[in-house]
């Protein structure tokens, strides 16, 4: 099984920031290649003949003072125009809180007043069409938000809130990454973002609220809570560990290891026994210490959780 | 044409005395030799060594990103890989190699013997070498830093990166920071003060106003960055909060105090590559720059408006809209001067058919890659694009359009111009073609596509990327241009090793340049120091080279029989004094190579050692200083009718503009420092305290008054030595030093209830404290030497620059503390 198709260009956008976004680019694109051709062809011409009229003044004048000018003051209102970011006005349809750490997205839902609603990590699903406001705050060190398909980055500062909305036009799986240096394996820290219709959005935001039923005892049951429970968090058991992401309802996530492996037992068999192989220097230990039958009974219970 | 000052035929032996008095020292001994000619060439090749490295780092880098979740090289081992490759190349090798040129053009350019403070340069050229080669091999022990160039806490606190690595970073950068201030003082010195006779600033090369210019950045630039590294050295060793938002510090503190030097440090990289540019293009058509003044405005325009620019580099941390729109005005508003500059080349391009040299071509080539450069950055202060485009490829793409075209063609070009002033073989036309086809062909094959690989979602600073996005192909194509432009690149040194040749002549002015660098020079520059009545003097004055070489203009000798330079007045060349140079010796080297010892000692935390080292490199400085301010000898006649002192005091002299020069520097860091405090308190003003738990009044008032004590003493010290008492001048220094030193110590008691560790806040009032007993301590050294040098004899009512000198700094220090007073006990009783 692999990841499923997810967009992560903010040169095909899916969100109204991101299409915004473009449009400028375009303008950008489009008249930095004019500027560029006017001012090769002006060294070409100068290259096969000397051209006294232009080697005065007020070519100097004209092209170096009054023309960027003049367009750079339009450019400047243009983009002013094109900065939909501040203020922030109405109420958000969504509110999310998005907690950076070294190396995972820890993501809080917030009900309609605001107060905590449930805990996921590294995938954030959304009603397609909605105003999600993402809250971002930082665990650790600086990291930044970056789904380039649907909105420009906003940075997570220890210390600060930042606040960023996003829409999606429709919907769609994208994906994103941690677009501010944050050492170890910064490149390995992702997250998917899954726009749904409303129906689905709500069925599935009703079963996150529900706590995972309680398991059938066993082999798997018995290792996690020895092994894994004193940092990961299932809501319903007796794990309650804060440090790791919360694997609640962990099977119905896309990924494993913040966007990097596919949700299926042989990646997740890898990650916890090789995970400083596929992520290395990430917080989480190898569990190689576990025998082949305990290795498989963990995974197992883990693909339990939907 | 102006009177030659000395007409007549010159007497017998006077040149070989001169050749005699600047020979270099031979063998080992070549060491201690500080002539502009030597540092200045060891200096460029020194940085284009680092170039190299850096340059196989990037290599490395382009190797692992050629595939996808490729694993030649752990994300660890990377990290440090594009620390060091962004960090060599800023701090080892861009800055380095444009004061470089202008150490080692800037004198002949401007008909000066050498630079005002030679021995200097000396002494920051061996720093940077000893500092900046062990500063490298960190790599190799796995001790490189790993926090990017930029280095942003908290990921670089040592709470997210124990171990040395970064305090690598922080300490090895030191000494480049010295190097580059002790260049900032020489160039605006030299510029200022040691032009030819005749040579106004408006008939000045244009690249000396671009050093001028680089220059006075330096000085108000870097000492953000030392600051900062201070203050993360501070809070890494000793727990000082400055940057810690749990204690009332703030991340954002180190971005702004960074990007404040780190944007105009982009500057200072390229204007005086932009000054190289407007000395070959004149050449390649063999007419004069169209537009010098609008070009020298331009470089002064970028220069200012450089400094309020630097927030575009934090976009999207979240800051306030007015905040945004302000900086991408400034942003976007910093191309018009530069645009002044492109098509002052242009006209000047079109005024006759140029010729293509090499040295055109890589003109051509950094008009090409810098104008597209210059044009994506227009992109990236539009905000919301910005938004998308930080920290992706995008910006990669841009920073390396800017920088590469234009800095590093201009240098190529640069070398390959003015090579045949300074080898006797000039470097191979047939292969500079081929040099400069694979480096431009190659630079836009690696570096175009990346451009679109940013804006398709890779981010930067990544070890490796997943495969499917889109970017693989993009990512093997830049790669495949790299190693283009390594073959490049590889190809000129194979070139330079087998066709330069400094000794046995010179292949001359090959070009027909008009400018003074290429009147014939030897270790003593030019024979005589000619009258300048022109931009391109020996366009205009055919016998020009001929009367310099046979001694018809000034100073054709030696007339106080040791190395010499002509000092003249700032705005006309006016000859105003001899300023006499010591023979050369081993102090310089021995500073320097202490100094690099002292800091690289210290970030391994070998604290006694260190001592050691600092010691001794002190040592060497006092025993340098001391052959410093000679005796003052008869005035000599310089011909023309004109005698000059040998000596000269007061503000007049070129030791006073230095000081002066360093006052800004320090008024510079100062200023950091009091934002620094202002800019915490906007953040976390619920960790400043009320008024009644702030130290008593009496403490500042005490503190003020003995630095105010100070002060005078050292006013009626000056009376003293002015009356001639050598006593009383003896015992009003002593006092001084005594004075200021209690003065601060009170300053210091006065908050020995507060913990530094406390809160941000705390940490700044120690921080404002620990500045007052530095600048104390150095102040007392410079008085201390002062002392001893009157009890010696060696200072009286004439011979008095080291007693001027300390004295400034001095006034300048009570100034400086009583401004930390005021700030420190004065604001939060204001605002409690």
């Amino acid at each position: 099984m692999a990841l499923p198709p997810a967009h992560q260009s903010a040169l095909s956008p899916h969100g109204a920031e991101a299409a915004g976004i473009l449009d400028l680019t375009g303008v950008l694109v489009v008249g930095g290649a004019v500027v560029f051709l006017v001012v090769l062809v002006l060294v070409a011409l100068a290259l096969r003949a000397p051209r006294p009229r232009l080697a005065r003044h007020w070519l100097v004048v004209a092209g170096g003072v009054v023309f960027p000018a003049v367009t750079l003051a339009a450019l400047l209102a243009y983009s002013f125009a094109k900065d939909t970011r501040l203020p922030l006005v109405g109420r958000p349809d969504l509110a999310i809180e998005l907690v950076g750490h070294q190396w995972w997205w820890q993501v809080r839902y917030l009900d309609a007043n605001g107060a905590l609603d449930f805990i996921t990590a590294n995938e954030i699903r959304i009603p397609a069409g909605a105003i999600v406001e993402v809250r971002l705050r930082s665990a650790d060190v600086l990291h930044s938000f970056w789904v380039p398909a649907l909105a420009g980055k906003l940075d997570l500062i220890p210390g600060r809130e930042n606040r960023l909305r996003i829409s999606a036009e429709a919907p769609g799986t994208f994906r994103g990454q941690c677009a501010e240096y944050c050492g170890g394996p910064h490149a390995l820290m992702a997250l998917f973002v899954v726009a749904e219709d409303s129906a689905r959005f709500e069925s599935w935001r009703e079963s996150q609220r529900r706590p995972q039923a309680a398991a059938a005892s066993g082999r798997g049951v018995a290792l996690f809570g020895e092994h894994c429970a004193s940092c990961h968090t299932v809501r319903g058991t007796p794990a309650a560990g804060e440090r790791g992401p919360d694997l609640t309802h962990f099977a119905s996530r896309i990924s494993v290891g913040a966007g990097i492996l596919p949700n299926d037992t042989a990646s997740v068999a890898r990650w916890v026994a090789s995970g400083q192989h596929v992520k290395p220097g990430n917080l989480m230990p190898e569990f190689d210490a576990l025998d082949a039958g305990g290795l498989e009974a963990v995974v197992a219970y883990l693909g339990s959780l939907r | 044409m102006s009177a030659l000052p000395n007409p007549g035929p010159r007497p017998p032996g006077e040149l070989e005395e001169l050749k005699r008095i600047w020979a270099f020292p031979k063998r080992w001994r070549i060491l201690t030799e500080y002539n502009n000619t030597f540092i200045g060439a060891l200096y460029v090749a020194t940085a284009f060594v680092f170039f190299l490295l850096a340059g196989v780092l990037g290599l490395v880098i382009r190797m692992q990103l050629a595939v996808p979740e490729n694993d030649l090289v752990r994300p660890e081992l990377y990290n440090q890989i594009f620390t060091m490759h962004g960090t060599v190349m800023m701090f080892l090798f861009a800055v380095p190699a444009v004061e470089a040129m202008g150490v080692l053009m800037l004198p002949n350019m401007l008909g000066a013997r050498d630079l005002p403070f030679p021995r200097l340069s000396a002494y920051a050229y061996w720093a940077y070498l000893v500092g900046g080669l062990v500063f490298f091999c960190s790599i190799f022990a796995g001790l490189a830093p790993t926090g990017g160039w930029f280095m942003n806490p908290p990921l670089t606190s040592a709470r997210y990166s124990p171990g040395l690595n970064e305090d690598m970073w922080l300490l090895g950068i030191g000494f480049i920071e010295i190097s580059a201030i002790a260049g900032a003082v020489e160039i605006i010195v030299g510029v200022l003060r040691t032009r030819a006779p005749g040579m106004t600033l408006g008939r000045m090369p244009v690249f000396a106003w671009a050093m001028l210019t680089f220059a006075a950045m330096v000085v108000f630039a870097f000492p953000a960055v030392i600051l900062a590294t201070t203050l993360l050295e501070l809070e890494r060793a000793f727990t000082w909060p400055f940057f810690d938002a749990t204690f009332g510090g703030d991340p954002l503190l180190w971005q702004h105090l960074f990007w404040f030097f780190g944007h105009p440090e982009v500057y200072i990289i390229f204007l005086p590559a932009a000054g190289m540019v407007s000395m070959m293009v004149p050449t390649m058509v063999r007419t004069p720059l169209v537009g010098y003044r609008l070009v020298v405005l331009a470089l002064v325009a970028t220069g200012f408006l450089s400094f309020g620019l630097w927030v575009h580099h934090m976009f999207t941390t979240g800051i306030p809209r007015l905040s945004l729109g302000f900086f991408a005005a400034a942003s976007m508003a910093v191309s018009v001067p530069a645009g002044i500059q492109v098509f002052a080349w242009i006209a000047t391009l079109s005024a006759r058919r140029p010729r293509l040299t090499t040295p055109s071509l890589f003109v051509l080539g950094f008009l090409f890659i810098f104008v597209l450069g210059g044009l994506t950055g227009v992109m990236l202060a539009a905000v919301p694009f910005d938004f998308q485009a930080h920290d992706t490829y995008f910006v990669v793409a841009h920073l390396h359009y800017v920088l590469v075209g234009g800095m590093v063609f201009p240098l190529f070009g640069a070398i390959y111009y003015w090579i045949p002033a300074l080898s006797r073989n000039a470097l191979s036309e047939r292969v500079g073609r081929w040099v400069f086809g694979l480096m431009f062909v190659g630079f836009n094959v690696a570096f175009f596509p990346m451009h679109i690989t940013g804006l398709a979602g890779m981010p930067r600073r990544v070890h490796t990327y997943a495969a499917g996005y889109g970017w693989d192909m993009l990512n093997l194509v830049s790669t495949v241009g790299a190693f283009m432009f390594a073959a490049g690149v590889a190809l000129f040194v194979v070139d330079f090793a087998r066709r330069f040749r400094p000794a046995g002549g010179k292949a001359g002015n090959v070009w027909g340049a008009g400018t003074l660098e290429w009147l014939p020079s030897g270790p003593y520059s030019n024979r005589s120091i000619p009258i300048v009545d022109s931009h391109q003097p020996l366009w205009d004055d055919p016998e020009l080279a001929r009367n310099v070489e046979e001694g018809h203009y000034y100073l054709p000798g030696a007339p106080t029989g040791g190395r010499e330079a002509l000092v003249t007045a700032p705005l006309d060349g006016k000859p105003q004094y001899i300023l006499r140079m010591p023979r050369p010796d081993w102090t310089p080297f021995v500073a320097a190579v202490f100094t690099a010892a002292f800091f690289l000692l210290l970030t391994g935390k070998f604290v006694v050692p260190a001592a050691a080292c600092g010691v001794v490199a002190i040592g060497a400085m006092l025993a340098w200083a001391w052959a410093l301010d000679p005796a003052p000898v008869a005035p000599v006649d310089i011909g023309g009718g004109i005698t000059v002192p040998t000596y000269m005091s007061g503000p007049q002299s070129t030791s006073w503009w230095a000081v002066v020069v360093l006052m800004m520097v320090a008024a510079s860091m100062y200023g950091a420092a009091v934002f620094s405090y202002l800019y915490l308190w906007t953040v976390a003003p619920r960790t400043w305290p009320d008024a009644a738990s702030l130290p008593s009044l009496w403490y500042p008032v005490a503190a003020g008054a003995l630095v105010v004590l100070a002060s005078a003493a050292f006013s009626a010290a000056g009376r003293a030595l002015k009356a001639g008492r050598r006593g009383w001048l003896m015992a009003a220094l002593a006092s001084a030093v005594v004075l200021l030193v209690a003065g601060v110590g009170v300053e210091i008691a006065a908050h020995h209830a507060l913990s530094p560790r406390a809160s941000g806040y705390a940490a700044m009032v120690h921080l404002f404290g620990a500045i007052a007993g530095f600048f104390a301590v150095v102040c007392a050294l410079l008085t201390l030497f002062c002392i001893v040098r009157a009890a010696s004899g060696q200072v009286d009512a004439v011979r008095r620059v080291t007693f001027d000198n300390a004295r400034l700094f001095v006034h300048y220090t009570v100034a400086q503390t009583l401004l930390g007073l005021l700030l420190v006990h004065g604001f939060p009783r204001m605002v409690g």
